[in-house]
């Protein structure tokens, strides 16, 4: 049975690095995996989304509406947007934390008010937590990725350790330390 | 060895490394980029980022023919520019083995157009093939020098923008050692005179029909057996992952590895067998189309679309099979399209030319982002170089536009091709403006370097073309360079250039922001005891840049202390930049 995640969030925040995260450490659990990024024009602060897939055999690279098991979403509208694609008994793991995109800078839109409230409503499993703070608190807001993998842990049976493991092999020696502390306080969350 | 995640594009760079390949050059272009990067990580490979495809081509072609395996990568928008040599190439052969690599960008991530470039492979009558995953793309891009020396051909490889940049699993093998070809001089398999182009052309096809033979015969093409032949599906690259995603095998699939030349035989014989042919390929019809030339009729672009990308939704759908959708979410959700970054240098300058209502021949770059609302300014944006080109045009049968009218291209673009538009401004003297936008940079890509940053693909120190001393030499008397952090400069200048009654450019300079050795002052801070909440500040459009309580607030997580928003306010509320910085 292959399992899909979807990684959303705005071009910049560090989808790219979850996502590798994550292939990392499902490989290390014999699974195939297949991870799709999105690279050019969107990252520029455009709305990006990652597939990663995991299981037996995966044959697509890519995550359709309804199919997913966990979206985890770095911004909150980002969540609301790609709600869409969450399998009927999937869970939406998403931070708390708005970006106005241009459209809503501009005046020509406006940012939905209580979505968090208003995706509970529909049913949705939402997971939702302020992952900014925690990153700030683990000395930058560049770590918003790492916590919410944190708080995704929870969903997982992986050990801490493996999940470290994956956190080192990805990232530089010098922000290990900030990365693992602001893994454990995604966890803790 | 160990099996490890690649994206596509990695593997590929891999499998030029075991086949031993020494030799690569390419521009870079989304979704194609990373295979150069990753090449150049090997020491046995010589790699480089030439000013554009068409002389990415050229020198690998050079390689070759000095007897060493090459390679070239590029975008599909790029093997536009390069097809003049590919077309002559393919009558030449090669003398060491060559590997065009060619990516198409179905559903246009980050590009301009959704062109299908199989077609090149077939108009050129060149072996192309194409990879359905990273395991594949290593697989093909070995097996493709193997049969570029066997059959004296260029091999074209054809990814996309989801096996480029999906990762999957891959086994790492070694380099094999490929002795230099020695160099003979062959005049008449060269020099492409008509008189030896006459002869070359029945090799050609000649070569094609052995290609053919081939084909019928490797596993390249495979047919997977399947329980029911109620329909038998011909498919290849993605859209055979997304088949296998929905039917498993429960009918049988011939999975096309190579898309030119088709194998005629193995298709009607996989036709015999199955009670319904089913086509299934991303953008045109090509393998329809070819299978209607076989008097087979599948069912194709009738029931699948020739736009964008497909997914297993997209099968799954055309087969009446429905998917459960649980959760929409009921309000409307703001669009979020892509911006100039907070801090990119592009902005102040945009700002200027939105200011002054001109009209701005656009190129290809981040600063396409120049279109979007509220900047708004952009007239067009064709292809690499058009910029330039096209207000020389439009300046020169409508003299009555060129007082209001630039050009806008980037530093890495204008060394691809917009030079040469600039010398037809001098040349044939149009009163035309070229604004270079210079942030030292291929900044849309994922900063490459270029002929103009003094640094090549493997990070050393290189040649370095000036941009100043080049237009002075063309002919452009009138040079003129800008801090586009600085507004009052840009204005003064761009007023002044479209004033003059002759030729110029105006280089506006910055580094790009998000180059990890710029140093920026950091975060500002709004002053909310002077902001009046008039919103100049908002007509830059800034990310960092929002309303909250009718005041202005800045993003500190993005706000890099530019500046430019400092001169908007006319309140004192936000800082200049002399206030923040040292420059």
């Amino acid at each position: 049975m292959t399992k899909n995640i979807m990684i959303v969030g705005v071009g910049g925040q560090g989808t790219l690095l979850a996502s590798k995260i994550l292939g990392r450490l499902f490989v290390t659990k014999d699974y195939d995996v297949k991870v799709s990024e999105v690279h050019g024009m969107s990252q520029r602060g455009g709305s990006v989304v990652t597939y990663v897939r995991y299981g037996d055999k995966v044959y697509s690279p890519i995550v359709d509406k309804g199919e997913a098991d966990q979206v985890i979403s770095f911004e909150l509208l980002e969540g609301a947007r790609w709600v869409e694609y969450l399998s009927k008994d999937g869970v939406l793991v998403t931070n708390t934390q708005q970006i106005n995109p241009m459209p809503v800078i501009t005046g020509a839109a406006t940012y939905p008010s209580d979505i968090e409230m208003k995706l509970k409503d529909m049913g949705v499993n939402v997971d939702a937590f302020d992952a900014l703070s925690l990153a700030e608190e683990a000395g930058s807001a560049k770590c918003v990725n790492i916590v919410l993998l944190g708080h995704l842990s929870n969903h997982y049976d992986f050990t801490e350790e493996e999940w470290h493991d994956a956190i080192k092999a990805c990232v530089k020696e010098r922000f290990i330390d900030m990365n693992i502390k602001a893994f454990e306080l995604g966890r803790n969350a | 060895m160990g099996k490890r995640l690649m994206l596509g594009n990695e593997a590929a760079a891999r499998g030029l490394y075991e086949a031993g390949c020494e030799f690569v050059s390419s521009y870079p272009g989304t979704p194609s980029t990373e295979i150069t990067e990753f090449a150049a990580k090997y020491d046995d490979i010589y790699a480089e980022w030439a000013p554009n495809e068409k002389v990415a081509m050229e020198a690998a072609f050079g390689a070759s023919y000095a007897g060493h395996r090459s390679f070239c990568g590029m975008k599909h928008v790029g093997l536009n520019v390069a097809a003049d040599p590919l077309f002559t190439i393919s009558y030449t052969g090669v003398n060491a083995g060559m590997v065009v690599c060619v990516a198409d960008d179905p559903g246009m991530h980050s590009s301009q157009n959704e062109q299908d470039s199989r077609h090149y492979a077939i108009a050129a009558k060149l072996p192309m093939l194409e990879p359905s995953d990273s395991v594949e793309s290593k697989e093909f891009a070995k097996l493709a020098f193997e049969l570029s020396e066997q059959f004296d051909t260029a091999v074209m490889l054809k990814m996309c923008t989801r096996i480029a940049h999906c990762q999957g699993l891959v086994e790492e093998e070694d380099r094999v050692n490929v002795e230099p070809k020695e160099y003979k001089k062959t005049p008449q398999k060269y020099i492409m005179t008509p008189a030896n182009a006459i002869k070359k052309h029945p090799i050609v096809e000649e070569r094609l029909c052995k290609l053919r033979e081939w084909a019928e015969t490797s596993d390249i093409n495979r047919v997977e057996e399947g329980s029911d032949n109620e329909y038998g599906f011909i498919t290849g690259s993605t859209s055979y992952q997304y088949v296998k995603e929905v039917f498993g095998d429960k009918y049988p699939v011939l999975k096309i590895g190579m898309i030119n030349p088709l194998p005629d035989n193995k298709i009607k014989d996989f036709a015999s067998k199955v009670k319904t042919l089913v086509v299934v390929e991303e953008l045109d019809g090509i393998i329809e189309t070819h299978c209607n030339t076989l008097g087979l009729n599948p069912i194709g672009k009738d029931k699948f679309t020739k736009l964008g990308e497909f997914s297993q939704t997209v099968i799954a759908k055309a087969f009446n099979i429905e998917k459960e959708v649980p959760f929409h979410f009921q309000e409307e959700i703001p669009a979020r399209p892509p911006a100039m970054c907070a801090g990119c240098p592009h902005r102040g300058l945009f700002y200027v030319l939105h200011k002054k209502n001109l009209k701005v021949h656009g190129d290809i770059g981040c600063y396409t982002l120049g279109a979007m609302p509220p900047l708004n300014a952009l007239d067009s944006t064709v292809c690499m170089g058009a910029s330039v080109s096209g207000l020389h045009g439009f300046n020169k049968i409508a003299p009555e536009y060129s007082n209001g009218t630039v050009a806008v291209i980037g530093d890495s673009t204008f060394m691809h091709s917009g030079v040469t538009g600039l010398i037809n401004i001098a040349y044939n003297e149009s009163n035309s403006t070229v604004i270079i936008l210079d942030n030292s940079i291929t900044g849309m890509t994922g900063h490459q370097q270029n002929p103009t940053t003094g640094i090549n693909l493997k990070g050393e120190p290189a040649g370095k073309v000036c941009l100043e001393e080049l237009c002075k030499s063309i002919g452009i008397n009138r040079v003129v360079v800008v801090d586009p952090y600085n507004l009052e400069e840009c204005e003064k200048a761009v007023a002044e250039e479209l004033e003059a009654d002759e030729p110029s450019v105006i280089i506006s300079r910055r580094p790009c922001a998000l180059l990890k050795n710029v140093k920026h002052p950091g975060p500002i801070t709004c002053d909310t005891d002077k902001c009046v909440g008039c919103t100049a500040c908002m007509k830059i459009g800034c990310p960092a840049i929002s309303m909250v309580d009718g005041k202005c607030s800045i993003d500190a997580t993005l706000c890099l202390g530019c500046g430019v928003c400092g001169q908007m306010c006319k309140f004192g509320a936000l800082p200049l930049r002399k206030e923040i910085a040292n420059d």
